[in-house]
């Protein structure tokens, strides 16, 4: 008894002591790379973007704001900045809609499920920078395929008496009005499976017996579509937009390669934000302006994410 | 009678329920299929274009035909020697093998302690490890690089590999894990006299198998396909990753499209092949970590 009453508080205390004092052992490297690799940097980036830049740290010169002020007046960023938001407004819908309409379509069908989900599945997982030549050489004005197939289709429509049919060969990648588009297809055909299988598996997450239970109401596809699949997909459809939105924010790989000897072109109308910063940073060597840059992107990442966060949040409750 | 009417009812019910609704869903199912098949066509398609054109010479890769009119090997074999490829792969196999352990090990163990053990401060370590997530890629690059260039890391594996080793979202994704596991069966093993060390190696490590394939299997995707931070870190003709050879080398190579196809080919193919083997492994991470996660 007193052996009990005496030893037990004391080690009570000391376990959970010792358990804090393994979780902070275990969390030591972790810590100190979070700290250094993640935080350090991001608070320098804001940093350097406020000094101009000099490879010895005394030698920069502090000119507060200057760089925010001369992003705003560069006709170059403020290209940039409409083509990332663009890229965003393009891809996002236009993947996600395919993705949902692919995966009710995957849901409806019995046989080969698996084969369709990995075919639309597998352009994810390869390196964006092969993909991007791969559609560059499609696109090719002289010799692309997409192109070989207008020509052939215009000989076609002539041969059988309908030259009304015929289109025109297309510069895909050197039309200003069209080479976004063209850079816009390629991440959307790249990110489709990523929405097929995360829908699909929302889909069949939601049990039968909501369907049954509004069918019997009277309820139409359509009205199933609307008021049982897209509530209960919600979390889904909002954890894909908020991925698609950040990826969309932050292209890069595609857009450098596509078009490698003039990137960013024509007329800087492909050119994202990352790329521009690149540019700046590592072929102009203006470090604090591109600096600015990522300070621009970091902000417009977080205000889209918490603006969407909150619309979600709102929606799960309802 | 009352008996009697009401199964007439519910059968009338069933019949407005079945009686059309096989009708139009199999001519839906039709066209589902008829859809489906041609997007399918549309995903494989450029795979197919590729491997078609990069076996055509340098004169017929211009010309109209469709299939080679010979299959020629010739193109690899010059990339293959005229490149650095092999150095280029064996620097991504370095690259992804040694970061993906890092992230196994790190996330799963800070995963771990967020989720099962008690601590003060757990609340503050875990948001700012998740506000992490905030931060884009693009915001580090510059600091990093100043770093690296400080420190003699620019051109060496570490530079390339550091920015990845632990990343907050497989520390997130594996904090769910092991928040579904009990936390009596650890103050259990703790109480039996299990090391701090045997609790997380030897009872919860065994137990999140699915969450360290998917997150080993992301992190090597992600590692082996990355390309901004690489091309910054490591330009240098004998410390560039596959992405990185890839895009200087097809660069230089202007329009021998011959030879950029048989480059591409070398470098999706392989990955191409891993999904088909782990295609189960890699859906149902992508499953857990989008819909679960």
């Amino acid at each position: 008894m007193s052996f009990e009453s005496q030893t037990t508080p004391r080690s009570r205390i000391s376990l959970s002591q010792r358990e804090a004092i393994w979780a902070y052992l275990f969390l030591l490297v972790p810590l100190i790379f979070f700290a250094t690799i993640r935080f350090w940097p991001a608070i320098q980036s804001f940093r350097l973007s406020l000094f101009t830049w000099h490879v010895d740290p005394a030698r920069r010169l502090f000119i507060g704001s200057q760089y925010y002020e001369e992003l705003l007046s560069n006709p170059v960023f403020i290209q940039a900045l409409k083509n990332t938001l663009l890229y965003t407004v393009v891809t996002v819908p236009a993947s996600i809609g395919l993705g949902l309409g692919i995966a009710l379509m995957l849901q409806a069908v019995r046989h080969a499920r698996g084969w369709y989900r990995a075919i639309y599945f597998a352009p994810f997982i390869t390196p964006a920078v092969a993909v991007a030549w791969v559609w560059g050489w499609m696109y090719n004005e002289n010799f692309g395929i997409f192109n070989r197939v207008i020509v052939e289709w215009w000989v076609f429509v002539e041969r059988i008496g309908l030259p009304w049919l015929a289109i025109e060969p297309q510069r895909f990648l050197r039309n200003p009005e069209m080479a976004l588009y063209s850079v816009a297809a390629v991440v959307i055909w790249q990110q489709l499976g990523f929405q097929v299988v995360i829908f699909l598996a929302g889909l069949q997450g939601i049990p039968r017996i909501y369907y049954e239970a509004a069918r019997i109401d009277g309820a139409n596809p359509w009205q199933l579509f609307r008021h049982v699949t897209i509530p209960l997909l919600n979390p889904v459809l909002v954890f894909a937009v908020v991925i698609t939105t950040i990826n969309a924010l932050q292209l890069f790989d595609q857009i450098v390669n596509i078009n490698f000897t003039n990137q960013g072109g024509p007329l800087n109308r492909t050119l994202s934000l990352a790329l521009y910063m690149y540019q700046e940073a590592f072929g102009r060597a203006r470090l604090g302006y591109a600096a600015a840059v990522t300070v621009v992107l970091f902000v417009i990442i977080l205000v889209i994410t918490l603006i969407q966060l909150r619309l979600t949040q709102r929606r799960v409750e309802y | 009678m009352a008996a009697r009417e009401r199964p007439v009812k519910r059968a009338q019910v069933r019949d407005a329920g079945y009686d059309d609704a096989p009708q139009r869903v199999t001519r839906l199912v039709v066209l589902s299929y008829v859809v489906l098949t041609l997007g399918a066509v549309l995903m494989v398609f450029p795979f197919v274009w590729m491997l078609l054109s990069s076996f055509k010479d340098a004169r017929e890769v211009l010309s109209p035909s469709i299939l080679p009119s010979q299959f020629t090997l010739v193109n690899y074999i010059e990339v293959l020697t005229r490149t650095a490829f092999p150095r280029w792969f064996m620097n991504s196999m370095i690259v992804a093998v040694s970061t993906t352990i890092s992230v196994v090990l790190f996330c799963s163990l800070v995963g771990y302690v967020l989720a099962l053990l008690r601590f003060p401060g757990k609340e503050i370590v875990f948001l700012l490890i998740l506000s992490t997530l905030m931060v884009p890629t693009e915001m580090l690059v510059i600091p990093w690089y100043v770093m690296s260039s400080q420190f003699g890391w620019i051109n060496t594996y570490w530079g390339i590999m550091f920015p990845g080793l632990i990343p907050g979202f497989g520390v997130f994704l594996m904090r769910q894990f092991f928040s579904t596991l009990p936390r009596d069966l650890f103050d259990a093993a703790r109480i039996d006299g299990v090391s701090e060390f045997g609790l997380f190696f030897r009872i919860g490590l065994p137990l999140v198998g699915p969450g360290i394939a998917a997150l080993g299997i992301f992190a090597f995707i992600g590692n082996w396909n990355a390309y901004l931070w690489p091309l910054i870190a490591g330009q240098s003709p004998s410390m560039r990753t596959v992405p990185v050879g890839i895009s200087l080398f097809s660069g230089e190579a202007g329009a021998a499209w011959h030879l950029i196809m048989a480059t591409t080919s070398l470098a999706i193919v392989p990955v191409l092949v891993v999904f088909v083997i782990f295609q189960k492994q890699i859906i149902e991470g992508v499953v857990l970590t989008g819909v679960k996660g």
